[in-house]
């Protein structure tokens, strides 16, 4: 075990945790909008759109990540109408071409995970906001949301650790994120052992805090649960 | 364009095909190693070693927390040194060489085992403890439970877990093309390299993933149902 090149490797991995970082985020930010979309979707009772949300998240979790970014990388500028397009300047480069392909990604898995939670929500409790006198959005935001969000979050939690751990597949389209600085380091010092220690430990940080702050969330959001012991 | 997929001689089909069947191989041989290692890891974490419990936890946090491709770089690159040096303990002298497939297997059978630790584990601890007593109250021995009580019950109750940890496993295979291994995500980027026609060839092996995880939930499915004959349902 070399310390010393364990010790050197540190900072210049670390350099990569904001690349990381971002992609996770923003894939995510866009994800959840998506997910929440294609949720809708399914219980829109509307058949072409359910339809659609289905195929699209059968097509996403049938397939793996891989594929996926490189299709959307090099499987786009094949088309000489998508290189003429206004958005070649952003599907040219592969830092939005992954986030695309995350953001794709996590949108199929999380719109189940919303669509469970939004059909979790007692039953009863719409008609009493429906007695009420609620029009359909003040119901949604108000009763359907909240009750959606708690249910939804552990799981929700999951996928984005699932998704820091996917953000590795960026190294593969040339990006420089902690995986792919591991891989350079490795290529240069044969120090594979070393490298993957202190790669893993940067990962396995990552995904505890995001653990803890889910659960701290949800603590958060459920005073009622505490009460009791 | 469509005959670049043909099985003529200008055609990668074949390619593909085989591809397809290495695809397969990878990750049945690297499912059933993660079972291996998950019974083992389960066992691990539910006796009373002290250290051998540390040692799955640390296993089963450790391969899930960080990510796959990393672990597949750490056997890829370092995989040869490991086992050269398992094999100097049992008085192996020089160096081993293992190829592409087995690194492979070993890898997602790695990342695998992770996630059927914690399936075997809970669908061991949902076996009803009063039928552990009640066989023993029987006579049977330990083995005799396990074989007899324990093993078909745990098997009926993991089986929808270890459902999602194959598709897990067979998506995570396409992670091995990056050492070389021609399944079907190598060859649809070799195709997609000498042809130029990416999307084409990316698709193809969309394609290939979607037919195969189609497949084989529909196949868990019935398995499921085989195993679940003898319960009555609500």
């Amino acid at each position: 075990m070399n310390w010393t090149l364990m010790w050197d490797a540190l900072p210049r991995l670390a350099a990569g945790v904001p690349l990381t970082v971002q992609l996770v985020l923003f894939a995510e930010l866009a994800g959840v909008l998506l997910a929440t979309g294609v949720a809708l979707m399914r219980l829109s009772g509307n058949q072409a759109a359910d339809w659609i949300a289905r195929s699209y998240v059968f097509v996403f979790r049938g397939t793996p990540l891989l594929v996926q970014i490189f299709l959307i990388y090099y499987g786009l500028g094949q088309f000489g109408g998508v290189r003429e397009s206004v958005l070649w300047p952003v599907l040219r480069e592969p830092y939005w071409c992954a986030i695309l392909a995350m953001t794709l990604n996590t949108a199929a898995y999380g719109s189940e995970i919303i669509r469970g939670a939004i059909q979790s929500v007692p039953h009863g409790q719409v008609e009493a906001a429906r007695a009420c006198g609620m029009g359909r959005f003040l119901l949604f935001r108000r009763i359907v949301v909240p009750i959606a969000v708690r249910q939804a979050l552990p799981a929700y939690g999951n996928e984005v650790i699932l998704m820091i751990k996917a953000s590795s597949l960026a190294s593969t389209i040339t990006l420089l994120e902690v995986t792919g600085i591991a891989r350079r380091i490795i290529a240069q010092t044969f120090a594979v052992f070393e490298v993957f220690l202190v790669a893993g430990a940067i990962y396995l940080a990552l995904n505890f805090a995001l653990a803890w702050a889910v659960r701290a969330t949800e603590r958060r959001l459920t005073p009622y649960a505490r009460a009791r012991a | 364009m469509l005959d670049l997929l043909s099985f003529g001689p200008q055609g990668w089909g074949w390619q593909i095909l085989a591809g397809a069947g290495m695809t397969v191989a990878v990750s049945v041989s690297a499912f059933a190693l993660g079972v291996v290692l998950g019974s083992l890891a389960a066992a691990a974490k539910l006796g009373d070693s002290l250290l051998l419990r540390g040692a799955a936890e640390v296993y089963t946090t450790v391969v899930r927390g960080v990510p796959e491709l990393l672990v597949i770089y750490l056997l890829f690159f370092g995989g040869n040194g490991m086992v050269g040096a398992v094999a100097r303990v049992f008085g192996h002298e020089g160096y081993v060489e293992l190829n592409a497939f087995s690194i492979g297997v070993m890898a997602v059978g790695l990342i695998s085992g992770s996630y059927s630790t914690e399936v075997i584990r809970g669908a061991v601890q949902s076996v009803p403890h009063g039928q552990i007593e009640a066989a023993r109250a029987c006579g049977m021995g330990r083995w005799l439970i396990l074989r007899r009580i324990l093993v078909p019950q745990t098997l009926r109750y993991a089986l929808p877990g270890l459902g999602n940890v194959w598709q897990l496993t067979l998506k995570d295979t396409s992670l091995v093309s990056v050492t070389a291994l021609a399944e079907v995500m190598r060859v649809a980027h070799l195709g997609a390299g000498s042809t130029r026609q990416p999307f084409m060839f990316y698709t193809a092996a969309a394609v290939i993933y979607l037919v195969l995880t189609t497949v084989s939930t529909a196949a868990f499915d019935r398995a499921e149902r085989h195993t679940m004959r003898g319960v009555r349902r609500a």
